[in-house]
This record gives structure tokens, C-alpha cells and sequence, in this order.
């Protein structure tokens, strides 16, 4: 016993993978020592200023900048005449789109930037920002995706008007970007012909924002005697932002360095490059000083980045049992003004063709239209896979509308249609493979945990009653999601194949360095990337140093987002340990004058396989790397690794929600709201649970209130948090968390990843108990945001509610 | 711009004098000139409350009070809240509590929850709730953040406090 205990107490030490191990990060951040991007000070730094549009669509006639140039304190004003000699007045996008950097004759949607003003400090920048005078000639304004394909819309871009074939094939129309089909047609409307049941609805994502606390911002230095270019920036992809920088500045990459620091938050936001941060390269290289570009909420709320806006049409097609046949989905996907959409480069709707979702459905086509609109561009990811959290919507909503229409119970439809375990790898007829789940125990154990029997009871006996104030509404989703990209052979971004990297490096002493390719924007990157490590190569993670962000001393890799920093980096970080390990075992074969067969890795140590007492620890093998080593081998402790993963991982999930909500105000209440996840290995739990605490209370905030909408002139209603719905303390919703272990067998550490599915997959659940509370009168759906105000105006449709 | 004037205040306990715009925001005065970058800005309109400091014992944001208005004033910020090289029991709770991700809200969580432990030790989880609600996360839900401010509580009014999230459990049940 004295051994397991000892044992015990080696592993302790190690904190690896599968502890509750405290942050690393939280020393700094709960003294007020993090380093974020507005905190960078520079010996001369200059700040920088946008001028903005205020329409939608309008001609720019003249732009006088003498009363600006003229204000104390102003060093320059740049617009899109100063940027077309450096060819920078247009940027190329993420989707193989052009977009200005400075409105180059005309804008084209609202807060549009038109020019750039430098001064000596912020306030004499938003004072010069307001005497830049801009002449407009308003055009007519397209918000709506649908009205921007009739032939007489007005033509958004006119730069690439006659311009047939896009970045993804033919264009149809002016306004059109492009049409993405998968899956077969014909056999998929062969089988919606023949099917016993079919059902069709018409859903509307809205367009939402990911709006971290922190907004966007840089500070670029450009040092003229050295020729070097410095970047802090507000970014998920460092090195992907310097491949850009030096695509449209000629400037090799070896001499720009850009810098991820702290990041207040990025859900999306911070993936792209934008014309702040442009602009502030451009006057940083004009006036040879250091440029800070900071954004505001409202400049943040409308012209970087925006999620969603796609326009669904979901049908299926099943037999009399609830079997489903086939799927066909159609998508109007608005992406505003410009295609800056953050998809891999060969998909430009993402994945969202992992649309069947959890479900053995044997036919399927999809088809998504790309639309431009004056509206501002973006169609990031907000806390999601690539447009994962419109399939999941989609397919979610559909098998509650074919429950409903054939009358069985929403949890029993889904077991009908589950993928079986024993049918994995699974393919899809929309081209994706499954690496593993196990869906019916997720759900049965969800469904055990909160007695959904006596949940179904309680509403029928609440429906009975007329006289109920507060009708009772339950939802349930059983989503797969589609993370970890992704395998180079089908997942890029400018050519750039979207592997990730990890380097480490064991000091003398034992304790180590490792740097990696991505950027924690608040996952814990430091603490969990740690505790790989220390399971992977025995170093106590306390002795290790994780840095990311600086492209100047991290291996080169694709950034934070997707959920792919555990399955492609960790990934990366686990065979890197490998590396060290084996090199480490050679070197205590070597000491304990053993052939290298007869050692074995054993937590912390290297044993000699019979011997236990015959050890050399990983410490001790760290020494000699720098002073005795086998014949033949390098000296040095050390690896890297570049992983290129051969598929992508598919957590799951299985959602409960019971909502009461008021028939004569529309207000909900969240009563309980059950989330199991199953990320496959688990590094940290008490960091999982608190990822997904977060997950599910944006899900929330998207569900019940979130929306960027528009009137017909393209003006932005609601661009401040006065309207754009964050919850607060009060209405989020205590959650309930569980889980189930299905790791991914390609991965190697079987881990999948798991920050973005309770995003994914608590917004359907919100909507499908909202639905349900009102589904006894034949409602079978009901756009968000569910706020008060639309569920009342629901209700008294229905004739509920005081008329 | 109009002529500056001098404001002196009392900053985590130190005299200090800063010459301002009229129009100078105290945040600004904060992070630039006084050099404490732990108050952050989200909005600039008083709603996020990440530049929340506490000003003769009442939170307010930094981002809405023009610094002349802290003439003589007694602020404390994120910075001022360890003492002689040891952290507040509200810091040690959001630690150990994983009340922080991102860590963007969390010198305003700090300084709003030392505010409420101040006027009420004991407060209830509704409570919490309500007093934290001018102080919005994106990355918590929340929950954990309430969790640490129970921590702190317990622990300032003498009690023996337990980590909801214990190191070695999972370790141990394998």
C-alpha cells in the first residue's frame, strides 16, 4: 500500500491531466497586472481616431481634412487618396473578397471607415475626427439578403460588378457571392417524393455580435532605422495577422513581429484583420512613430465582425415512425458589404454541412447563396466551428418540428434517429466523417438526472389548466459538433494549412519552456497546455512555462478559435512530450547503463523494466542532456511539432431546459437548464465546467436577446450595451453541468475539445422549450430573440394574453 | 481645449496629484497618468463595469466621473486591495473559485464585491447577484464569480473555507 500511496503522491506533484489544477493565469489578472493591448505604452506613441460613415450607401463627393490638420496637436490624416500609392486602399479578405481599408469613392455600409486621424492623444483625436469634413451622396440601401438578388437591387459593389466568377465559383448576380451545394440533389428529392411524411420550415438566425469585454485594438511601431514593424494587437491569430501584414506591406515576415498579449475576450471578434488595425501599421510606417488604434463599443458593436445572419429553409423527409430519410436545406447567408467571412478557404459556408447533426439521416443536400447587403461585413464564428452553430440550430429545430407534426415525444424521436456507438466512424452523406460518440446514454442520463417523466406530467397538468398564468415549456438538443480544424487537405486560410505547433524546451534544472501556435484569450491555455506535459513527459507542471502569442518566439501556427486549440495544439503539445520523453529515456538508458528497451517511462521517471528501484527522473535526465549523453546524440533537452490533425473531433452533447413563461407579459423564466457535454479526454475539469458555464450563458444572451437589426436606410438600431443584449448576474440562470467520456480515437490524447458546444448547443434548446411552451396550439417555431416583448406578442396571437 | 487644473486625491492610500483636462474621464487619468492599468474599459457609457473603482467608499465607474469631480477624493483600485504581500480573501477566492477567465472584468469585480462584503458580510446568493449586476463577464456565467464571493465572505468573517473545485479529486477517485 505504501507504494500506491507514494505513487499518489508522485502524480499529485506532477498536477497533469485530469486535475482541478488553479490557473496559472490568475495571479496577474486579480492584481490588475494582465497586459492587455490598451495597456501598451511606447516612448512618442501617437493615437489614432476613425471617421466613420454615417450612411449606408452613399457616394463620397469630397473629403476636406484642413480643419482637422489644422487642430494642435494633429500629426496626420489619412484616407483612401493617401493609401492608393502604397496600393493599401483595398485589403484582401479571409473568403478571397477585396475589402477597403479606407472607403475608397464610395461606402458601403454604415460606420464604414472613410478616414484615419493621428494625434497626440485620444481626445485630440475625436476632436480632429469630428472636423474631417465628408461630402455624401446617398444611394439607395439593400438590407435584406432576399431583396438584393432582384434584378433591379441596387449593385453594392460596383468594383466587382462585372465580375462573373468569384472566389467560390459563378456569380448570378451583382449582388450574389456565391452558391455552395453539397450532397446529392436528385436522390434527395427522389426520396422527399416518395416519403410517408415530410416537414418544412423557415427559420432566421438573426445577425449577432460576439462582443468581448475587451473591443478591438493594436499599437503598431514601425522602427525606421532598423526597418523592423512591432504589432500588440487584439488577435486570435497572431501569425496568421503577420502572413497578412506581410502579403500587403512587402515587409518580410522576419522583421514584423506581432504580439497576441492579454486578450479581454476574442468569441470570434478577433479573428480577422481589420482597417484599424491597417491604418495604424500604415500612419505608424509614414510617421515613423509608435500608433495606437483602440475601438469603442459602439465601433465594435458595428464594423468588425459580426456572426450569424442566415436565412434557413430546413425540410425532412421520414416514414411514419419517425425515421428520418433525408434532409434538404437552403440558406440566403447574408455577409454584408464585403466577404470577410473566417472560413476555410475551400468552404465558404464553413461546416455547416455537419447539418444531420446526431442522426443517421441516409440523404441530404445542402445549398447556401452568399449575399452582399449594405450592412457591415464579418460571419465569424461567435464561440463556434465555422458556421456550426447555424447546423445545429437548423437540424435541431427540424426533428422537433417532425416530432411535432408526427406526434411523438421530442426525446424519443431523437433515440429513433440516434447514430448508433456501434456505427462509428461514422460517414455522413454530406462528406464528413465522425471520429466516435455514444449518444443514447448521454441522453437517457440526462433525462434520468431531472426525471423528465414527471417534468412532461407537470406540463400536461399546467396545460389543462386555463387559468395558468405561467405556461411550461421543455427543450431538448442532442447536438454533435465539428471542432479541431482541421486536416490540411481540406482546411486552409490564404493557403496557409491550418496545422498547429508546439515547441518545448527542458532547461538544465528539469523545469521547461514550451511555446505554441495559438493564443488564449482566456481557455487557460497556460495551465492546461501544462498539465499535457507533465502527463506526457513527467515534468511537474509547476516547472513549466507556457508562452504564446509572440510570432517572434512562438512556432508559427493557425491561432484560437474553432475550438481548436486542445484539438490541434494539444495535440501538437502531447506528441511534443513524446519527442521529449523518448530522447529523455535514451539518455536514462545511457546513465543507468541499460539498452534503451529495458526502460520505462513511469510518471516522473525512467525505470529499468524489473528494477523499480533502478531509476533516473526526469530532473535528472534534464542535467545530463547538457553534459553526457549517449555517443552519437545531440546535446540538449528538446522538441518540436507540427501537427497537421488527419481529421476533425466531434464533441457532443445532450441539453435540457425547462422555461416557465408568463402568458400576459412574455417574461421567461429559466427554471433549470441541464447540460451533460462529452469533450472526450478531460485535461482540467474545474476549467472544462467553467468554459462551459460561459458557453451556455452566451448561448443564452444569443437565445433570449441578442440581435443587430437594421432599418430600411441601413442605419444600425441598438450599436451600444443600452440595447445589445449581455445578460447581467440577475437573469443568467444557475446551470446544472455534467458529462460522459468518448475520446476521439485520432487524437493523441483522445481529447476533442469543448469551449464552443454549450454555445452551440444550448441556443436550440432555448428555442426549443420556448417553442414548446406554446406547441399544444400548434406553434412550431418561433424566431429569436425570445425577449419578453416578441414571446408576449406570441402569446396574445394566440389569444393568451390580456387583449 | 480649455485650461488644466489640478486635482489631488488620495490613490490606494498615496497622495497624488495629476493636472487635467476639465473634461479629462478619472479612467483615463488612471491608467495613463497615474500608470494603474488594472481599471479597464468595455463600453465608455456605464455599463460594463470593468472600470469600476471604489471612491470615498462608494463603487462608481471610472469611465462616467470627470477626474476633476475626484478632487480630494480616496480611490482604490484593484491595485490597492493586497496588503504587505498578501492577497485579499476576495482575490484568493476568485482563484480558487475559477471566478475569472479572460480576466478583462476582474479588477471591476473586485473592487464592486470588496464594496458589498464592506456594507454586508454575509450576503445571500440573490444578493451577490444583485449587487454584481452593473459588472458584466463574457467569459463566467457568472456562477463561479458568486461561488468566490461566498469564499471571500467566509473567509473574512473568520470561517474555514473549502475550495468547490479541490485539486486532487478526480485524481483520487481514478
Amino acid at each position: 500500500m505504501g507504494n500506491i500511496d507514494a505513487n499518489l503522491d508522485r502524480l499529485a506533484a506532477l498536477e497533469g491531466m485530469g486535475c482541478s489544477r488553479k490557473r496559472r493565469e490568475d495571479p496577474r489578472f486579480i492584481q490588475g497586472k494582465g497586459t492587455y493591448v490598451d495597456d501598451v505604452k511606447m516612448p512618442g506613441m501617437l493615437f489614432g481616431a476613425m471617421v466613420r460613415s454615417p450612411y449606408a450607401h452613399a457616394r463620397i463627393l469630397k473629403i476636406d481634412k484642413s480643419r482637422a490638420l489644422a487642430h494642435p496637436g494633429v500629426h496626420a490624416v489619412l484616407t483612401a487618396d493617401d493609401l492608393k500609392p502604397l496600393k493599401l486602399h483595398w485589403m484582401p479578405t479571409l473568403a478571397g473578397d477585396v475589402q477597403a481599408v479606407l472607403a475608397d469613392e464610395k461606402v458601403v455600409f454604415q460606420n464604414q471607415e472613410v478616414a484615419f486621424v493621428v494625434a497626440d492623444d485620444r481626445y485630440i483625436a475625436a476632436d480632429a475626427a469630428e472636423l474631417v469634413e465628408v461630402e455624401y451622396e446617398e444611394l439607395p440601401v439593400v438590407v435584406d439578403p432576399l431583396k438584393a438578388l432582384e434584378p433591379d437591387a441596387p449593385v453594392i459593389r460596383e468594383d466587382i460588378r462585372d465580375k462573373l466568377t468569384g472566389a467560390h465559383g459563378a456569380r448570378t448576380h451583382p449582388n450574389h457571392i456565391f452558391t455552395w451545394n453539397v450532397g446529392d440533389k436528385d436522390k434527395t428529392a427522389r426520396v422527399f417524393d416518395n416519403a410517408d411524411v415530410t416537414v418544412r420550415q423557415e427559420m432566421l438566425y438573426p445577425r449577432v455580435h460576439p462582443c468581448p469585454l475587451e473591443t478591438c485594438g493594436c499599437v503598431a511601431s514601425f522602427d525606421k532605422v532598423r526597418g523592423d514593424l512591432t504589432v500588440y494587437i487584439t488577435s486570435q491569430a497572431p501569425h496568421v495577422v503577420r502572413t497578412v501584414v506581410g502579403m500587403l506591406s512587402s515587409i518580410p515576415e522576419s522583421k514584423i513581429r506581432i504580439i497576441s498579449p492579454d486578450i479581454g475576450g476574442g468569441f470570434g471578434n478577433k479573428v480577422g484583420v481589420y482597417p484599424g488595425y491597417v491604418v495604424a501599421i500604415v500612419a505608424s510606417i509614414v510617421l515613423g512613430r509608435p500608433v495606437k488604434w483602440i475601438e469603442s463599443r459602439a465601433e465594435n458593436l458595428s464594423s468588425t465582425a459580426f456572426a450569424r445572419d442566415y436565412h434557413m429553409t430546413g425540410e425532412l423527409a421520414a416514414d411514419s415512425s419517425g425515421r428520418i430519410k433525408a434532409l434538404r436545406v437552403h440558406v440566403t447567408a447574408d455577409h454584408g458589404a464585403f466577404d470577410a467571412c473566417a472560413d476555410p478557404t475551400k468552404w465558404p459556408a464553413g461546416m455547416f454541412h455537419v447539418c444531420t447533426g446526431s442522426y443517421d439521416i441516409p440523404n441530404a443536400f445542402v445549398s447556401v447563396d452568399g449575399v452582399y447587403t449594405n450592412k457591415f461585413p464579418g460571419g465569424v464564428a461567435y464561440r463556434c466551428s465555422f458556421r456550426v452553430t447555424e447546423a445545429v440550430y437548423l437540424i435541431e429545430r427540424m426533428v422537433d418540428v417532425l416530432a411535432q407534426k408526427l406526434g411523438i415525444d421530442k426525446a424519443e424521436i431523437r433515440l429513433r434517429n440516434f447514430i448508433r456507438k456501434d456505427q462509428f466512424p461514422f460517414s455522413t452523406p454530406l462528406g464528413l466523417d465522425y471520429d466516435s460518440g455514444d449518444y443514447e446514454p448521454a441522453l437517457k442520463k440526462v433525462l434520468a438526472a431531472v426525471d423528465y417523466p414527471a417534468l412532461r406530467a407537470e406540463q400536461a397538468a399546467r396545460r389543462a389548466d386555463a387559468s395558468a398564468e405561467w405556461l411550461m415549456g421543455i427543450g431538448i438538443v442532442t447536438f454533435t459538433e465539428i471542432v479541431g480544424a482541421g486536416p490540411s487537405k481540406m482546411c486552409d486560410i490564404l493557403g496557409v494549412g491550418m496545422f498547429d505547433s508546439c515547441e518545448i524546451r527542458v532547461h538544465p534544472d528539469g523545469s521547461a519552456i514550451a511555446r505554441m501556435g495559438t493564443i488564449t484569450q482566456g481557455q487557460g491555455h497556460q495551465t492546461t497546455y501544462a498539465q499535457i506535459i507533465a502527463s506526457e513527459a513527467g515534468i511537474p507542471a509547476s516547472l513549466i512555462t507556457v508562452e504564446e502569442g509572440d510570432t517572434s518566439t512562438a512556432p508559427y501556427g493557425l491561432g484560437t478559435y474553432g475550438s481548436r486549440s486542445t484539438p490541434v495544439a494539444g495535440a501538437a503539445v502531447a506528441r511534443a512530450s513524446h519527442k521529449i520523453r523518448e530522447k529523455a529515456r535514451q539518455i536514462a538508458a545511457h546513465l543507468l547503463e541499460a539498452s534503451p528497451e529495458d526502460v520505462e517511462f513511469d510518471l516522473d521517471r525512467f525505470v529499468l523494466k524489473g528494477s523499480p528501484e533502478q531509476f533516473k527522473t526526469l530532473k535528472q535526465v534534464a542535467w545530463a542532456a547538457y553534459n553526457n549523453v549517449p555517443e552519437g546524440m545531440e546535446m540538449g533537452l528538446e522538441a518540436v511539432d507540427y501537427y497537421d490533425p488527419p481529421n476533425f473531433t466531434f464533441p457532443f452533447g445532450a441539453y435540457l431546459c425547462v422555461l416557465d413563461v408568463n402568458r400576459y407579459t412574455g417574461e421567461t423564466r429559466v427554471r433549470r437548464f441541464y447540460a451533460l457535454d462529452d469533450c472526450g479526454t478531460r485535461i482540467n475539469p474545474m476549467i472544462i465546467e467553467g468554459q462551459i458555464h460561459g458557453g451556455l450563458t452566451e448561448g443564452f444572451a444569443v437565445a433570449m436577446g441578442q440581435e443587430l437589426p437594421y432599418d430600411e436606410a441601413g442605419n444600425l438600431l441598438g450599436g451600444t450595451l443600452m440595447d445589445y443584449f449581455v445578460p447581467t448576474s440577475v437573469e443568467t440562470p444557475h446551470w446544472e453541468t455534467d458529462f460522459t467520456v468518448t475520446p476521439s480515437p485520432h487524437h493523441p490524447i483522445g481529447a476533442k475539445g469543448v469551449a464552443e458546444s454549450p454555445h452551440v448547443g444550448s441556443i436550440p434548446c432555448f428555442t426549443s422549450a420556448m417553442v414548446d411552451a406554446f406547441a399544444h396550439l400548434g406553434v412550431t417555431h418561433m424566431n429569436m430573440p425570445h425577449n419578453a416583448y416578441r414571446v408576449w406578442q406570441q402569446s396574445r396571437s394566440l389569444g393568451l394574453a390580456r387583449q | 481645449m480649455s485650461k488644466k487644473i489640478m486635482v489631488s486625491f488620495k490613490l490606494n492610500g498615496t497622495q497624488t496629484d495629476v493636472v487635467v483636462e476639465p473634461r479629462e474621464l478619472l479612467i483615463h487619468t488612471l491608467r495613463e497618468k497615474c500608470l494603474h492599468t488594472g481599471p479597464h474599459i468595455g463600453c465608455e457609457t456605464s455599463h460594463c463595469g470593468a472600470c469600476t473603482v471604489d471612491v470615498n467608499g462608494m463603487s462608481v465607474k471610472s469611465c462616467t466621473l470627470l477626474t476633476v469631480q475626484a478632487d480630494e477624493a480616496e480611490l482604490l483600485t484593484v491595485e490597492g486591495l493586497a496588503k504587505g504581500g498578501e492577497l485579499h480573501a476576495l482575490q484568493e477566492g476568485f482563484m480558487q473559485e475559477h471566478g475569472l477567465q479572460c480576466g478583462f472584468c476582474t479588477p471591476g469585480m473586485l473592487i464592486r464585491a470588496y464594496r458589498l462584503l464592506q456594507e454586508n458580510p454575509n450576503p445571500s446568493e440573490e444578493e451577490i447577484r444583485y449587487w454584481m449586476a452593473g459588472n458584466l463577464c463574457r467569459c463566467t456565467g457568472y456562477q463561479n464569480i458568486v461561488k468566490a464571493v461566498q469564499y471571500a465572505a467566509a473567509k473574512l468573517r473568520g470561517e474555514a473555507v473549502q475550495t468547490s473545485h479541490p485539486l486532487m479529486a478526480e485524481i483520487l477517485a481514478h
